[in-house]
């Protein structure tokens, strides 16, 4: 009887952790990607495959950014239940938003820090990734790649 | 080296191709960080040990990659793809591809 008052009770302990800091977490990462997009806003970033007619590159080189997130206790039930009804299972959609976002900041952060102008060929990849324990997904896993250039008109980008 | 993931270098013209080089390597992270992941995965958000483990197995991938296409004589490589694969518990093989070339 102990026992069971005990999981019981640890499990609705683990939903109201992951409910209140997970939601929490989350809007602060949200804060900080719209924070970031705006400073970034500037830099063109394409997923053309060549290089723009106007522009005159430089010099070419890889940029890539990656993340790997994973959704809260709370969310993870719920996305459980949802699976019994069907529909919009809509914590996994905030999970590879954030996780897309992220990555592709990231990116540009790094493309920004060695000095180049823009990137083009931007491309997406999600990978998951198994859990240690064998039992569903330790997480998801974002790559935004592409090529990164510099300009010899930097102006025209 | 010149590392792109379109069919050109950008600016620049391709004289010699040298055919398909790749680079791999799996990883696992010591088990004291999966445990610290698995609590992390209660509140979501970033798992930073995974992050930096592929992205080091990425880096070591690309470098691998970077050496064949060196011994054949090419100063770029275009076109590069990156897969990823989790092979195994706690385990995740990073493979990344491209097309060697030399360009002027």
């Amino acid at each position: 009887m102990t026992d069971l008052l005990f999981n019981i009770g640890l499990f609705v302990f683990l939903l109201l952790l992951g409910y209140f800091v997970g939601t929490f977490l989350e809007r602060q990462h949200y804060v900080s990607i719209r924070q970031r997009e705006r400073d970034l806003l500037k830099f063109p970033v394409v997923n053309f495959r060549s290089v723009p007619l106007s522009w005159r590159v430089d010099s070419s080189g890889l940029a890539t950014g990656s993340v790997v997130v994973s959704v809260d206790y709370f969310k993870r039930f719920l996305a459980g239940l949802r699976v019994l009804i069907g529909g919009r299972v809509k914590s996994y959609e905030t999970l590879l938003d954030r996780g897309r976002r992220e990555a592709l900041l990231r990116m540009k952060e790094q493309a920004i820090a060695d000095g180049y102008d823009a990137i083009i060929n931007v491309r997406l990849e999600t990978s998951r990734l198994a859990s240690a324990n064998g039992q569903g997904t330790a997480g998801v896993e974002i790559l935004a790649f592409g090529t990164a250039v510099k300009l010899a008109n930097p102006a025209t980008a | 080296m010149i590392v792109t993931n379109t069919e050109t270098v950008p600016g620049k013209n391709i004289v010699e191709f040298y055919g398909v080089v790749s680079g791999s390597t799996v990883r696992a992270k010591h088990v004291g960080k999966d445990i610290l992941a698995s609590l992390k995965n209660l509140v979501g958000g970033e798992l930073k040990s995974y992050t930096e483990l592929l992205n080091e197995a990425r880096q070591e991938a690309l470098h691998r990659m970077f050496q064949e296409a060196e011994s054949m004589g090419a100063n770029a490589v275009v076109n590069v793809r990156f897969s990823t694969s989790s092979v195994a518990q706690g385990a995740a093989e990073l493979f990344a591809y491209g097309t060697a070339v030399r360009v002027e």
